[in-house]
């Protein structure tokens, strides 16, 4: 059995006296495509900032390509990781946000261009080069060197997208990517993310998106409350929900 | 009445122009009257009043003593700014650190050197040989008689720079807390460590909110600078009381020192316009043309009417 690309054990997490995770546990193979649903408050997004150290967790395990997020293990002691090291690791873990919350001083090319520049020490010249081939893959080859207020939306949401492809991530964090834009423009993103999912990229989705997440998800999960309720295939979840909490959000959200 | 039937169907294709009678305001053009009587009179009196000395004005505006006060009021006002500036860059950073005694700590010099008046300050580090006759970095040889260190221009720009700094960390403060949460939870996904997102993310549009109230406190350091004058440095205000001390045309000379100072602060007024635009890049969809392109856009247009060809101009113009 290979290592799984995302495994989540028993995650707490509390805010003070509020627990928002109580013990989470799933697990996401490479290449898969997993849609975590929910009514909101549900701890889908805060689970999710957990998985690149945004947010640390007070319990459980959680691990990212065999590795431990935020942690190293040495016996049985846990230490926490240098500041240096918890940012390598959210190199490779690509973020999409709600508000797409580009760099608003650069041009869209810029925003790509940052991290492999910054970060990685890529060459100026070959980073422009694969900024405009990666924002000519989403679609906005004529949008290369405008800035952000410039873009609607759905624009600015596919430059964030192509931002985190520029760091050649293993998986892929999208944070309700489409929960902040007109009904007209959610086409266009989710047919990039549509299309990233077939290029083999292992993704976790949260989304309100049903019929997204019915055909380009392999899994489904449905939380409510800080737990996993019910997951599996999307098709059966959404066909046959078992637990009473998922038909009566379904029943809302159909 | 045909005529009547045509206005009437006519009237909502092609709406006759208003011409209604205008609402009188006879306030306005009494105001306006006494202040042109109060300035004509002032005008007047300054002109002719023989005390104001003008032909002394022109003789010490470009005297050498004076244009040497000018240069040290610039390099005292460019060098405090800088030491301010950078101060207030670390303290507000320090303030804003998760280690709680770096945060009292930069807390403890802005309540200090905020509470204090500047002129007490100036005087404090004049006399600071008072207080440590010899200066030591702790090491051997490194040492110098404090009197010989501190000069008064030492005195007057540690005074200037050191209060500078507690004004700007706040400055600073304000506009990093201006930025977005968001903006540094993206730097930080793509794996960008502390000092990388606040350099290359956060400071840059913190500016916007840095800038103005910076270009405030240049101008009032021009100002403020002439308090050094009390330990004798010689900037614009101590060059000119030393003249009017020798000569006591006292007046011309204060005039001669207010036109330098009204003049500088006019220049950094335009410096201040241009960095603003440059730093609101991207924050809104098209830049507002500076007063420059207005004027040549408005002769370009004037010059040739009818012509449409503009096009090529006007986009080289955007860029």
């Amino acid at each position: 059995m290979s290592t799984p690309m995302l495994q989540a054990e028993g995650v707490h997490k509390r805010f003070g006296d509020n627990e928002v995770l109580k013990g989470i546990t799933l697990r996401v193979e490479p290449k898969e495509v997993m849609c975590l649903l929910g009514p909101s408050g549900s701890g889908k997004s805060t689970f999710l900032r957990c998985i690149n150290h945004l947010e640390s967790i007070d319990g459980g395990r959680l691990s990212v390509d065999g590795e431990l997020v935020g942690y190293r293990q040495h016996g049985d002691k846990i230490y926490e990781l240098r500041e240096s090291e918890v940012a390598r690791k959210r190199a490779e873990i690509g973020m999409v946000f709600q508000r797409f919350n580009l760099f608003p001083h650069m041009t869209a090319a810029g925003n790509v261009m940052e991290a492999p520049v910054h970060v990685k020490g890529t060459d100026r010249r070959a980073a422009r080069a694969e900024a405009e081939r990666l924002l000519t893959r989403v679609g906005l080859a004529d949008k290369i060197d405008a800035y952000p207020a410039q873009l609607s939306g759905g624009q600015q949401q596919r430059v964030a997208i192509a931002r985190a492809l520029a760091m050649e991530p293993k998986l892929m964090l999208f944070d309700e990517p489409t929960s902040a834009l007109d009904p007209e423009l959610v086409g266009e993103v989710l047919e990039v993310m549509r299309q990233l999912a077939e290029s083999g990229m292992t993704m976790v989705v949260v989304t309100h998106e049903i019929g997204f997440a019915r055909e380009v998800g392999d899994t489904a999960v449905f939380m409510d409350g800080g737990v996993v309720v019910e997951s599996g295939p999307p098709k059966e979840v959404f066909a046959n929900p078992k637990h009473t909490r998922t038909q009566a959000f379904l029943s809302k959200v159909l | 009445m045909p005529p009547a039937e045509t206005a009437a169907a006519s009237a909502p294709e092609n709406p006759e122009e208003i011409r209604a009678v205008p609402v009188r305001h006879p306030g306005r053009w009494v105001a306006a009257a006494i202040i042109v009587v109060i300035a004509v009179a002032l005008a007047r009196s300054v002109a002719t009043n023989p005390r104001f000395q003008w032909g002394v004005v022109g003789d010490y505006l470009f005297a050498a003593p004076v244009e040497d006060g000018v240069l040290k009021t610039l390099e005292l006002t460019f060098l405090a700014m800088v030491i301010g500036i950078v101060l207030g860059i670390l303290l507000a950073l320090m303030r804003l650190s998760a280690n709680p005694l770096v945060s009292w700590a930069s807390w403890l010099y802005i309540w200090l050197f905020r509470g204090t008046p500047v002129l007490v300050q100036i005087l404090f580090w004049y006399n600071v040989a008072a207080v440590y006759p010899k200066i030591t970095l702790g090491l051997p040889f490194l040492h110098a008689n404090a009197n010989d260190l501190i000069t008064p221009f030492m005195a007057g720009l540690l005074a200037l720079g050191l209060n500078e700094g507690a004004y700007m960390s706040e400055i600073v403060r304000a506009g990093i807390i201006s930025v977005d949460e968001g903006q540094s939870e993206a730097a930080q996904a793509l794996g960008m460590s502390r000092l990388q997102t606040m350099r290359r993310v956060v400071l840059p549009q913190a500016m916007r909110v840095i800038v103005p109230p910076t270009g405030n406190e240049t101008i009032s350091m021009l100002k403020t600078s002439s308090l050094v004058s009390v330990i004798t440095v010689p900037e614009l205000l101590f060059s000119v009381q030393q003249v009017y001390s020798r000569t006591y045309q006292t007046i011309p000379l204060l005039i001669v020192a207010s036109i330098w100072y009204l003049a500088m602060t006019s220049v950094l007024s335009v410096g201040q316009y241009y960095l603003e635009r440059r730093f609101g890049r991207g924050s809104s969809r098209n830049l507002p043309e500076t007063p420059l392109q207005k004027l040549r856009r408005v002769v370009l247009t004037t010059r040739r009417q009818p012509a449409v060809v503009e096009a090529p101009e006007a986009s080289e113009e955007r860029r």
